[in-house]
């Protein structure tokens, strides 16, 4: 009845986990009591849960970003921290439990930390920024997000509820094979993963098709900001390479539900191959996060420069550049798998060959503040975090995409400093960075900048005081997922390490802080206008927060950057252009099948783990069933009466002449 | 090994190695494992990071420089830098800043080309002396090392002659492992089914950390080597009192071996199946079963005793 299913799957004899099921779950039924208790159900259903507004969907992706960034942080406490204790000495984690954590903490911290925020900014600013009221597919969009959710939820399940896998991030096999791990951790991950990888391929359709065919009038494609391309590149590349991952685990998950050999040790079985094709998902999906990073410091470059981005055309080109050759690159990961000199010397170079688009996006940064008046508000200062911190992240990927150089440094606290290097260095810098430029744009007033510099400085330097002797201990012939050392000599840069997770820890409560302080003065920190930094594209002639048509009238696109267009000529002639003819606005309506569908997809994952046949095919039958049910639906939109429209656009242009008649008055435009 | 100390000299020796550690921040990189190679594979390797390294950071440390040159002479504050709002092309600065990474690349990749090829782990190292034929098999959690020319075998300690190649054939009967010595270079997986060559060689006589270099389960952090390179009249002499050695391994010992153990102590054997290795390889001798059945039944909750409790 219950599958594999019991109560021994209650991590009862372990405190660590158990303590932690416990506290999760008493936060998570505080959370539902208050939700209950204020009535905020209905609002909570309305507007957010059953929400297809991209906004709404984008806000929740970063929520959920930003909640399994906290997680899987905690991980990276208990990695740090076991190291530092278990120089000659058991530590506190055992072997079986440290490596779910590093396990965990890589799954979370990529497919359901990092791909959320980066999904969640795609989905707020491509519509805006194209000058557009939705996606191409809303609905659509919802359950992408739902099926996101739902994977992550199954990751964190599995805390309390049988195991995680203890394989590594990417489940190598044969150890990931059922004969060397027969436990339900690597099921948790092969579902948990496959559901939200066709949530992301959903986000990654419906970002292309937004992309190539919703632009308002005049936007062409090189007019587009530069996130936006760079939103294209990483969602093509997600419709490039995801399904290779689903292809791919769905191989593994045969051999290990129906006993076939794709993978195994025997029987034909050819683990390697698994590794060849996990890579080829797996190397594009770093560029799929890094991209629309450097679209965000594009943006903020740009508008905190006061100039136009430098060399727009060579941006693109670069993007593009990078988004082609990062599908070619792969075999980087194991050059040490004897592939021969010629295999090896291809791979190296097209590797390197990547450094030339990022290098040639950094000094094009560098030359968009020549000339500028550079405003240190705190996005540049994550952005110019994210040049130094990169920068050295590029050299040291450089040196591992040099086979003999990698000979030494596979594997290594060395590779785990570099690619740590790039990715906190690019996309978590880029996010927060994002964060803080567009938060007053997503809920109408700005982040505290005080706190926000604080956490800036503590995240920057705790970032390099923690990994810097990561490179240190690879250059000493450390390797990486050790659960205890024992060379004493480690110990000091162990320790250092330990004190700057310390330090990141400092940056996570400023943060923290910052959000609260925020929310308290909200009233002092208003933005009134839509338009708090001077910025120079399109979702900055909104209202802060948009409407939910985000534009009363549809933009008529004149050049690049379309809104430092429009509020140039809105200067000059001293006066907005004439009021538009409002009409009535047709929007799609909200829809529930987006949880309804990821609620069943959960309860599959969760039956297919258990082997609870039964279950697994009537959540499959129930999840279907939603489609059908919704694919015959009748009504699909409904009407926006024009005197709404005109009602909210007015009080847009007041709150916009108001910021006119300020700045001709101290002269801020040239 | 390390472990087997008592634990208050060892916290001694840390205290004492922290001490060290922080005072010699500058010097210390001069005494790390991989930038301090023993042998001809490790050097060349190494010679290749630090050139790269400094070829890189010509182009780096000035890049860096510029970036916050720029912010600063262009702050908003600085009323002596003129703005140019809308200023946003130079054909001179683009191809300027197109042809600096393009020409580094091409360096560095002639350096892959040429590094590659050199230092391939295959190719057999250029010597006077033939090469020492070994055979690696990596197991749960230990590796056994086969020197089939000298009807002898060991596990997790591998005894080599200073300043002649040896030629390590290397397969896994488990998982994957990677193969790994840092002070004499190049690491390679070890994989089932398959055979990887790796020629190594070790110009002082020391004794060197092996490691096993990709996860490979519960026992992965101690599953640990000794290379021990010593002049050639001692290797004889090792040699022959292993060759004397009165354990066989034949099948039903190799049998004992593929069941998952950790921390298992260096042993010799005198090697009883001299086609054991080809029968690890073409998987006529199953590779190991991986954890025991019983521990199958834990509700999907894997249980063991790893690790050091």
């Amino acid at each position: 009845m219950l599958g594999k299913l019991g109560l021994s799957a209650i991590p009862l004899s372990q405190p660590i986990p158990l303590i932690t099921s416990i506290a999760v779950i008493l936060i998570a039924a505080a959370v539902l009591i208050l939700v209950t208790v204020r009535r905020w159900w209905p609002y909570l259903w309305r507007e957010w849960i059953t929400s297809v507004d991209h906004k709404r969907i984008g806000i929740m992706y970063c929520l959920l970003g930003v909640v399994m960034l906290i997680r899987g942080f905690a991980d990276a406490i208990m990695m740090r921290t076991q190291q530092a204790v278990a120089i000659d000495a058991p530590g506190y984690l055992p072997p079986e439990h440290y490596n779910q954590i590093f396990t965990a903490h890589g799954t979370i911290m990529i497919l359901f930390g990092a791909m959320p925020l980066v999904l969640g900014f795609m989905n707020f600013l491509v519509p805006l920024q194209l000058g557009v009221r939705d996606v191409a597919f809303p609905t659509f969009n919802s359950v992408g997000f739902w099926l996101t959710a739902s994977g992550a939820l199954l990751v964190n399940v599995s805390l309390f509820i049988g195991e995680f896998a203890r394989t590594g991030w990417l489940p190598y096999p044969p150890l990931s094979e059922t004969s060397y791990t027969p436990g339900v951790g690597v099921d948790y991950y092969l579902w948990a993963v496959q559901i939200s990888g066709i949530g992301t391929l959903i986000t990654g359709i419906n970002i292309v098709t937004t992309i190539l065919k919703m632009r308002c009038r005049g936007m062409s494609y090189l007019r587009m900001p530069v996130f936006c391309w760079t939103a294209l590149a990483s969602c093509l590349l997600i419709v490039a390479a995801f399904p290779i991952l689903t292809a791919t685990l769905a191989m593994l998950t045969l051999d290990r539900y129906v006993g076939w050999h794709y993978f195994t040790n025997t029987a034909g079985g050819n683990p390697m191959m698994f590794v060849n094709l996990i890579w080829a998902w797996g190397h594009p999906e770093v560029y799929i996060l890094v991209l629309p990073a450097f679209g965000i410091f594009s943006e903020v470059f740009s508008t905190f420069s006061g100039k136009p981005l430098f060399g727009y055309r060579s941006m693109v080109a670069a993007t593009m550049f990078i988004c082609i050759v990062s599908m070619l690159v792969w075999l980087h990961h194991f050059f040490t798998m004897g592939a021969g000199a010629a295999v090896n010397t291809f791979f190296g170079i097209s590797s390197s060959i990547i450094a030339v688009g990022t290098g040639v996006k950094i000094y094009n940064w560098i030359f968009t503040m020549y000339g500028g008046r550079v405003r240190f508000e705190v996005p540049m200062l994550w952005s110019m975090g994210f040049i130094f911190t990169f920068i050295i992240g590029g050299l040291t990927g450089v040196l591992l995409a040099i086979p003999p150089a990698d000979f030494l440094t596979h594997n290594s606290m060395f590779l785990v400093a570099h690619f740590h290097n790039v990715i906190i260095g690019g996309v978590v810098f880029g996010v927060f960075a994002g964060m803080e430029f567009w938060f007053p744009k997503a809920f109408g007033f700005r982040l505290h900048a005080g706190w926000g510099k604080a956490a800036f400085w503590l995240a920057f330097l705790g970032f390099w005081v923690t990994f810097t002797p990561l490179y240190v201990l690879g250059l000493d012939g450390m390797t990486r997922r050790l659960q205890h050392i024992d060379v004493p000599e480690w110990a000091p840069w162990l320790y250092v390490s330990a004190a700057g997770v310390g330090i990141l820890v400092l940056g996570v409560i400023a943060q923290v802080i910052q959000l609260v302080v925020s929310i308290r003065e909200r009233e002092k920190l208003r933005d009134i206008t839509g338009d708090p930094w001077d910025g120079r594209s399109l979702e900055w002639a909104t209202p802060s927060p948009p409407p939910f048509f985000n534009f009363a009238v549809m933009p008529n696109v004149e050049g690049e950057e379309a809104y430092w267009g429009i509020k140039l000529r809105a200067v000059e002639s001293q006066q907005l252009s004439p009021e538009p003819d409002y009409e009535p606005i047709e929007m799609p309506v909200n829809s529930p099948v987006g949880i309804y569908t990821a609620f069943f997809a959960t309860v599959f994952g969760f039956a297919m783990i258990w082997y609870i046949w039964w279950l697994a095919i009537v959540a499959l039958v129930a999840a279907f069933i939603g489609f059908v049910v919704f694919a015959w639906r009748d009504v699909h939109e409904f009407e926006v009466s024009a005197d709404e429209v005109a009602r909210v656009d007015r009080g847009r242009r007041s709150a916009r002449e108001a910021m006119l008649a300020r700045m001709s008055e101290q002269g801020v435009l040239p | 090994m390390s472990g087997l100390e008592n634990p208050k000299s060892a916290s001694a020796r840390i205290w004492r190695s922290t001490a060290f550690g922080l005072l010699s921040f500058g010097l210390s990189s001069c005494s790390l494992a991989v930038l301090n190679p023993v042998g001809p594979v490790g050097a060349g390797d190494a010679a290749i990071l630090i050139n790269a390294t400094v070829i890189m950071l010509a182009i780096v440390v000035p890049t860096i420089l510029l970036a916050f040159w720029m912010a600063w002479r262009y702050r908003a504050s600085n009323p002596r830098a003129e703005y140019l709002p809308y200023w946003s092309y130079s054909g001179r600065i683009e191809a300027v800043v197109w042809s600096i990474p393009i020409l580094t690349i091409m360096f560095i990749g002639g350096l892959i080309w040429i590094g590659s090829h050199r230092l391939d782990p295959f190719r057999p190292l250029s010597s006077s002396k033939p090469p020492v034929e070994v055979q690696v098999v990596s197991l749960d959690w230990k590796w056994l090392f086969i020197y089939p020319k000298n009807g002898i075998a060991t596990v997790n300690q591998v005894v080599i002659p200073t300043g002649t190649p040896v030629h390590f054939s290397i397969t896994s009967a488990s998982v994957f492992n990677a193969f790994f010595v840092p002070r004499l270079g190049s690491m390679i997986y070890a994989m089932p089914g398959m055979i990887s060559q790796l020629h190594l060689q070790s110009d002082e006589s020391a004794r060197l950390r092996g490691i096993s270099a990709q996860f490979s389960g519960d026992g992965f952090s101690d599953m640990q080597f000794e290379v021990k390179s010593v002049p050639d009249a001692e290797f004889e002499t090792w040699m022959k009192s292993a060759q004397a050695t009165d354990l066989p391994l034949d099948r039903d010992v190799y049998g004992k071996l593929l069941q998952q153990s950790e921390r298992v102590q260096p042993a010799t054997y005198r090697l009883a199946d001299p086609e054991l290795f080809n029968a690890i390889v073409q998987q006529t001798i199953p590779p190991g079963p991986g954890p025991e059945a019983e521990s199958r039944q834990h509700a999907g909750r894997e249980t063991s005793t790893g690790g050091k409790d």
